[in-house]
């Protein structure tokens, strides 16, 4: 392989509190990035990473490539400019729940329904962590906050249901301690061509310790959560011995071997299916009675906002008479004064 | 009654009529008809901002003013020498700009009981309630008139109808003399392949029209306007939104850089982002964003990936975007913001001038963070104001604002069409490579610009971003680094000055009263400039297209004047602005804040008043 780790980590020590979810993301995005040069043919220089404000939004500084660390918010639209002003790049995203869903939530679904091709990481930690403590789009009913003493009285987004809401071509959801999974996950959604969403589980150790705990226990996690692989059967639990499978229309957990249940009985993962409403089930299964569902739930292939934007250059300019500006002055009605 | 023909230089048409009684379109053919035919001519839609307000109402009602003469014409006229009402609203909307020796077209079939009610009037003789008696009235049953032409025209009557203005256009030809072919060149341009029969349809309604003014002899005096005497060249009609699209895509040429325009539909901007959206085959791309903020923000991405970006709106758009326009500054990436302005503020009234987004431009931002703004003068010049804009943005590192305005963007004037072999290169200071650790805050010593890196390029790998910086682009929040390059951003942006044109005095290098104006006021006070000097006034005038540097011998023009009188559409900005940069002048000030251009004689009786 051309590039290590190594070669992506900038010479910045990352400012995140010890304990933090981001330090592992960061990590898991150095360790993929090479993988997506070698597969995808990029050189490090033509990598490119932006965010916008918040703590995950740092993460620029730490990767030795070009960045871009803006407003609030604002990283969607500054990312779709970059890859529609230069295509050849590998665009990626850092953003959290703050920045993508609340300021920027408008950015968000438009990059998403223009299946613009960029990657977007989503750290998810369901509260502010850079302003201190105040609840998040994606902040629990009744969680107590400093912004909620008493609760909050909101509902949080479930970020993949609004990414399908948005016709999202490719979804995947992981924990910040899923170190291979998350490479994964990335390396998945630099391949995808179109709008990519990775929505990472982080902890804040500081305002919203454990906020993922009911499935980051490493005790329970087998049994808690679902990796989610495209052709496999949907099997899950310490002893593989849990599936999912369809009933009425609605998703059910099933033991296999009991009921005259088999492993061909249960559910294919068909991440390509262009038909999102069993993603959606899938998106919005949560315990105790489902496992939360993580790897790539969505990877369906449509044309791109860049690729079209090139085609139409390329077809009109086939076609025009005008050629330059000269022409352009002259082109419909002139006169000539003598 | 034989008609009299009477040669003038210089006539003003007023066309009013309900919102959708296509008065844009009527006024826009007569005044290409007049261009084409030779004659100097100036424009502006005074139009209602709803689609199709109440039908019969006076909101909904849209005007178009157009200017001609065989020279001098620099504005679209104060008061019009023929007014075309197509319904009593129309009229008393409109009275008030038709002079004394006006010429009234009314379309009787419009001025039922009903329609009169809706226009407002309280009696049933909006004629006399109007005062108007005295101008001469044509009073024409133009939509009868209209259908009785088409009778056999296969049309339904409700389309039928809808060609009445161009009996009305018609009516007008004849009165002022003008050759149908132009108009007839059009008709074929625009329906020859799709819809031919409309041809031959329009033809027909415009020369009976042309022929019912001759025969009812009601017309006491046709007007001859002779061709001007022309610079050679060849020449074109042009409005101000299309000549600052055009003058972006030229910078791009020049500069060799693609063009990129994010923006989102505002008016009055919005024909900008539409003729953008035309020219791909020159390698044009725009985004149509969600917002205003997208807008900018996909230029600013585009600007870091090695796009010439631009983003268009007007003072609304500017307000939204102005974070994201602190953002480009501390970056320091090349990017041109076009505000067209409106009326102000808030929603104000969007269809109307104003010149009220100044300070908003100027200091509408957080944090120490001077932005250029320079301004276009007329429909014409928003090429070269484009061209310079983006000039300047590349060449220094930095977002610039084009401050247009309704007035220029919607106005058209003949253009002398110009040859990009004359324009200046654009050099971008892009760099390739560099020895050691690419530091994306080293500056030209000349320039103070930083350098051009772009994503893509080995070895050249940095941040950017809002947060402040060292030079070598780490991130710093120490107090005298601060300072520094607060200093430093502010000093590119001086140094500015160093590389635009003195500043020009029309008229005497000393005098009285020196008349200060900027923007798109340019072409009223040419013309009251040039009244109060025939007066025998002791006067000069002199019109900054460039705002923020201001050129760097102002102080040394205005030491030459007793009187300085800065006049503008707003309540005094501009004014402002040259106190608070030279403190060591008075200055008077003419305004006016009504959505409305100047009137040449409020200028001309402002200054005589002081």
């Amino acid at each position: 392989m051309k590039y290590t780790a190594q070669d992506f980590k900038s010479n910045q020590e990352p400012r995140w509190c010890p304990g933090c979810g981001d330090h592992a993301i960061l990590a898991a995005l150095t360790r993929a990035l090479p993988v997506v040069c070698e597969d995808l043919g990029y050189s490090k220089e033509r990598v490119v990473v932006i965010s916008g404000i918040g703590c995950s939004s740092r993460l620029p500084y730490y990767v030795d490539t070009f960045g871009f660390h803006s407003i609030h918010g604002r990283a969607t639209p500054i990312s779709t400019g970059v890859k529609v002003a230069n295509p050849t790049l590998s665009v990626w995203q850092a953003t959290g729940d703050g920045d993508a869903l609340a300021i920027g939530g408008n950015h968000f679904i438009h990059a998403i329904r223009r299946n613009i091709d960029i990657n977007i990481i989503l750290f998810n930690n369901q509260i502010y962590g850079l302003t201190k403590g105040q609840y998040s789009p994606t902040s629990k009913l009744g969680q107590i906050t400093k912004t909620s003493p008493y609760g909050t009285v909101e509902n949080p987004f479930t970020p993949g249901a609004l990414v399908l809401g948005a016709r999202g071509t490719f979804f995947a959801r992981s924990l910040d301690s899923e170190m291979k999974l998350n490479q994964d996950v990335f390396v998945a959604a630099a391949k995808h061509d179109g709008c990519s969403v990775c929505e990472m589980l982080t902890n804040c150790v500081i305002f919203n310790d454990g906020a993922h705990n009911f499935i980051s226990d490493r005790e329970f996690r087998a049994d808690r959560t679902i990796v989610l692989q495209h052709g496999q059967p949907m099997i899950f639990g310490k002893d593989k011995d849990k599936g999912l499978i369809l009933e009425n229309g609605k998703l059910k957990v099933v033991k296999i071997g009991e009921d005259g249940i088999t492993v061909d009985k249960l559910l294919v993962h068909d991440a390509h299916c262009e038909d999102n409403a069993m993603h959606l089930m899938l998106i919005n299964m949560k315990g105790p009675d489902f496992p939360v569902a993580l790897g790539v739930i969505r990877d369906v292939a449509e044309p791109t906002y860049d690729d079209r934007v090139r085609d139409q250059l390329a077809e009109v300019k086939a076609k025009a008479k005008i050629t330059c500006v000269d022409e352009l002055l002259h082109s419909g009605s002139t006169w000539t004064v003598e | 009654m034989q008609h009299k023909v009477i040669d003038t230089q210089d006539v003003v048409i007023r066309f009013a009529g309900d919102s959708g009684d296509g008065m844009q379109l009527t006024g826009t053919l007569f005044a290409d008809a007049s261009a084409l035919y030779g004659n100097e001519i100036s424009t502006f839609p005074d139009y209602p901002a709803e689609i199709r307000a109440p039908h019969g109402t006076v909101s909904g009602v849209s005007g178009f003013q157009v200017h001609i003469g065989t020279s001098g014409v620099t504005t679209p006229g104060d008061f019009c020498d023929a007014l075309v009402a197509m319904n009593p609203a129309a009229l008393k909307a409109n009275a008030k700009w038709a002079k004394p020796t006006a010429t009234i077209i009314i379309d009787t079939d419009s001025f039922d009981e009903a329609n009169i009610k809706r226009a407002g009037f309280e009696t049933d003789d909006p004629i006399a309630e109007l005062k108007i008696e005295d101008r001469t009235i044509v009073a024409a049953a133009i939509t009868s008139l209209t259908k009785d032409s088409l009778k056999d025209s296969g049309l339904s009557l409700k389309d039928m109808e809808r060609c009445k203005n161009m009996f009305t256009l018609g009516m007008v030809f004849f009165m002022f003399n003008r050759p149908l072919e132009y108009t007839d060149a059009y008709l074929v341009k625009k329906f020859g392949k799709k819809k031919p029969e409309m041809v031959d349809i329009n033809k027909k309604v415009i020369r009976d029209g042309f022929n019912y003014a001759e025969n009812i002899q009601a017309i006491a005096n046709t007007y001859n306007i002779a061709p001007a005497k022309q610079e050679p060249g060849v020449y074109r009609n042009i409005n101000g939104n299309q000549a600052t699209a055009w003058g972006l895509i030229a910078a791009s040429e020049k500069s060799g850089i693609p063009l990129f325009c994010g923006s989102y539909p505002i008016t009055p901007a919005t024909a900008i982002l539409e003729e953008l959206a035309i020219y791909k085959n020159l390698g044009v791309k725009t985004v149509q964003c969600e917002d205003e903020i997208a807008g900018i923000c996909t230029a600013i991405g585009a600007s870091f990936a090695g796009n010439l970006a631009v983003t268009t709106t007007s003072g609304p758009g500017v307000s939204l975007k102005s974070e994201a326009m602190g953002l480009a500054m501390i970056t320091e990436l090349p990017l041109v913001i076009v505000d067209v302005q409106r009326s102000g503020p808030s929603t104000g009234i969007p269809t109307k001038t104003e010149q009220t987004d100044l300070n908003q431009v100027l200091y509408g931002r957080n944090g120490e963070c001077p932005i250029c703004v320079i301004a276009s003068h007329s429909p014409s010049h928003c090429f070269d104001a484009a061209f310079y804009a983006a000039k300047l943005a590349v060449e220094h590192m930095m977002p610039v604002v084009l401050l247009s305005e309704g007035f220029l963007g919607n106005g058209s004037e003949p253009w002398k069409i110009p040859s990009m072999k004359d324009y200046p290169e654009i050099k971008a200071p892009v760099i390739e490579s560099c020895e050691g650790k690419f530091q994306p805050y080293k500056r030209n010593p000349e320039t103070m610009a930083r350098y051009w890196a772009l994503p893509g390029k080995a070895g050249l790998e940095h941040r950017v971003g809002g947060l402040e910086k060292n030079t070598a682009g780490v991130i710093s929040s120490d107090p005298e680094n601060h300072e520094k390059m607060v200093a430093e951003r502010a000093e590119k942006v001086a140094r500015v000055a160093n590389y635009i044109p003195d500043q020009e005095v029309l008229g005497p290098k000393k005098a009285d009263t020196l008349m200060i104006s900027w923007g798109g006021t340019y072409g009223h006070m040419l013309s009251a400039y040039h009244e109060l000097k025939e007066a025998g006034k002791d006067i000069a005038m002199t019109h900054f297209d460039y705002i923020l540097p201001l050129p760097k011998n102002t102080a040394e023009i205005f030491a030459n004047y007793k009187n300085l009188v800065v006049c503008e559409l707003n309540s005094g900005q501009f004014a402002n602005y040259l106190r608070a940069n030279f403190p060591q002048f008075q200055f008077k000030q003419i305004n006016k804040v009504q959505g409305q251009p100047f009137i040449v004689k409020e200028i001309v009786d402002g200054i005589n008043k002081l």
